[in-house]
């Protein structure tokens, strides 16, 4: 039988515990998501894969009400700072949205959910940054 | 100094137009080009067989040949047409590509042209693809991905990013926040109602601009731009072929005395969120070193405020309030039009409007009237230095300083 779960993007990784890996530059360590050709930062062509922190805070962010046919709305989009450094965007859940219910610098953590499945029932796991537990 | 010697490797704006910016039903793009393309050709009192080069912005239409759809309505000479697309900065960098004809001694005399035809347009972007149920999940494209990420990874919308980094201003920045960005779109709404060129003339209470609709928190509808119609023009030329023409055309040039483009560095963040300041910083300060001139020097500033929180971050970019004062800088009244530095008197884009390619160009007619003296109810009082500056995601940014005649 198929995989069962599938993570939304390659840079998510969901065993043992779902955390972030990043390509990191062996010359200078700047981290990107994307498969890369080379380093924006140094030109360097070498990258090994670094994971990253799944707690940080949150550095910005924005209450979308107006998107793109098919996106639902409202939703918060965050913009965060592991504790590695690393930033990370991706949406504030478990918080209404509300500017009045979200605090610049507030701790977060990291979390997976499941935002669909495909014909063979193949789930996709997304994830997403909520409050960290004080 | 001279005005021979002032004159000699320099770069003079000769002639500029605009058209009114809103919708132009029944109008195509070529037809908005060639009314502020004849506009600035009249303006500079020379033709279109004066010119040695044309340098055309368009976004949309950006596999037209719109530079030689123009020529063919208004005289086919033959000369080299440059089409350019650079995201928000395309008519900025249209206006570059001239300035360059020039310096290199290729061109004397060259038109920078920005033109779009956006209608009612939305700048959401469309269905993503795999929003519905999915056949079988394959990852694909460069990150891997087996759906789109569209609001479930954040936002990659423009009001969004612009949102976001407007709050990433306030998290560093204690007393920033949704007061002081509604402020910037009340200030932007007023000045419009002075240019009859703008796309929307009616002033909004600061109440009415916090409760229309949120597009995009910290941004409601009313501290966007919105999409629509137009385009602007400028002839330009070197100091040497304009010593050659008559006193009038000479008073009223106005000199173009840095211009400057530039992309964005390497910063951490800048994978998932554009950094919109670095370069803005970089472009800004290599413009003041080129011009001779220090932000204290400027008369009025036209900045790309696509969305209020993108101003306030500007103010600072821009260096025209103290490190980390953006807040205290709009709440101070610094940036209207009878403040210390008044920034977007035409309105910006927020209330004058924002046909994409036609932008960049604009702002530098803006800037070009007041200092000429003929900028009628707006015009800022002797008006003697000005800045435009214009940013596209991507990012490009540039920024223009102009200085009045000397003669
Ligand atoms: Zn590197």
């Amino acid at each position: 039988m198929a995989a069962e779960r599938i993570p939304l993007v390659a840079y998510l990784v969901l065993e043992p515990e779902p955390h972030l890996v990043a390509q990191k530059c062996e010359t200078c360590g700047a981290r990107f998501f994307d498969r890369r050709n080379g380093c924006g930062s140094c030109g360097g062509r070498s990258f090994e894969p670094a994971p990253v922190a799944t707690a940080g805070h949150l550095r910005a962010y924005s209450i979308v009400h107006r998107a793109a046919p098919g996106v639902a709305v409202p939703f918060v989009s965050a913009i965060v700072e592991a504790a590695d450094g690393t930033t990370v965007r991706a949406n504030l859940v478990e918080v209404p949205a509300d500017p009045a219910a979200i605090r610049l610098g507030m701790p977060l953590r990291l979390v997976t959910y499941p935002v669909g499945a495909d014909s063979e029932g193949t789930e996709c796991i997304a994830f997403g940054f909520a409050p960290a537990a004080r | 100094m001279s005005e021979e010697t002032s004159m000699s490797d320099s770069v003079w704006i000769l002639g500029t137009s605009m058209t009114r910016f809103g919708r132009h039903e029944g109008l195509d793009v070529v037809d908005l080009a060639s009314e502020a393309a004849l506009g600035a050709l009249d303006d500079g009192g020379v033709t279109v067989y004066d010119l040695d080069a044309l340098a055309c912005g368009t976004l949309f239409a950006a596999n037209a040949g719109v530079g030689q759809q123009l020529l063919g309505q208004i005289g086919q000479t033959g000369i080299s047409v440059y089409n350019v697309a650079n995201a928000c900065a395309t008519g900025a960098t249209a206006l570059r590509v001239a300035v360059m004809a020039i310096r290199s001694g290729e061109a004397s005399m060259a038109m920078a042209l920005g033109v779009e035809k956006m209608g009612k347009m939305g700048l959401l972007g469309s269905t993503p693809k795999g929003a519905g149920r999915a056949k079988v999940f394959e990852p694909s494209g460069r990150f891997g991905s087996v759906r789109s990420v569209d609001g479930i990874l954040g936002t990659k919308t423009m009001p969004g990013v612009f949102g976001q980094a407007g709050m990433r201003y306030a998290h560093d920045h204690p007393g920033v926040g949704f007061e002081q960005f509604a402020k910037i779109a009340h200030k932007n709404h007023l000045h419009s109602v002075l240019n009859p060129l703008a796309q929307y003339r009616k002033p909004f209470s600061l109440a009415e601009i916090k409760a229309s609709p949120m597009v995009a928190y910290p941004n409601t509808l009313l501290m966007c731009c919105p999409t629509g119609d137009g385009a602007a023009a400028a002839v330009l030329v070197s100091g040497e072929r304009l010593s050659t023409l008559s006193t009038d055309q000479r008073r009223r040039a106005v000199k173009l005395s840095a211009s400057v483009l530039t992309s964005d560095p390497y910063v951490e963040g800048g994978q998932v969120q554009p950094d919109v300041n670095t370069l803005t910083r970089n472009a800004a300060d290599a413009a003041y070193e080129q011009a001779g001139v220090d932000p204290g020097d400027l008369d009025l500033v036209e900045l790309h405020d696509c969305f209020a929180s993108a101003e306030l971050i500007h103010y600072d970019n821009l260096r025209l309030c103290e490190p980390g004062g953006a807040g205290d800088f709009i709440d101070s009244g610094a940036p209207c039009r009878d403040g210390a530095v008044p920034v977007n008197v035409s309105g910006g884009l927020i209330s004058k409007g924002h046909p994409i390619g036609a932008t960049g160009v604009a702002n530098v007619y803006e800037i070009a009237t007041h200092l000429r003296g003929e900028a009628g109810d707006r015009q800022i009082p002797d008006a003697r230095v000005g800045l435009a500056h214009v940013i596209g995601l991507g990012s490009s940014c540039a920024v223009h300083i102009l200085e009045r005649s000397a003669a």
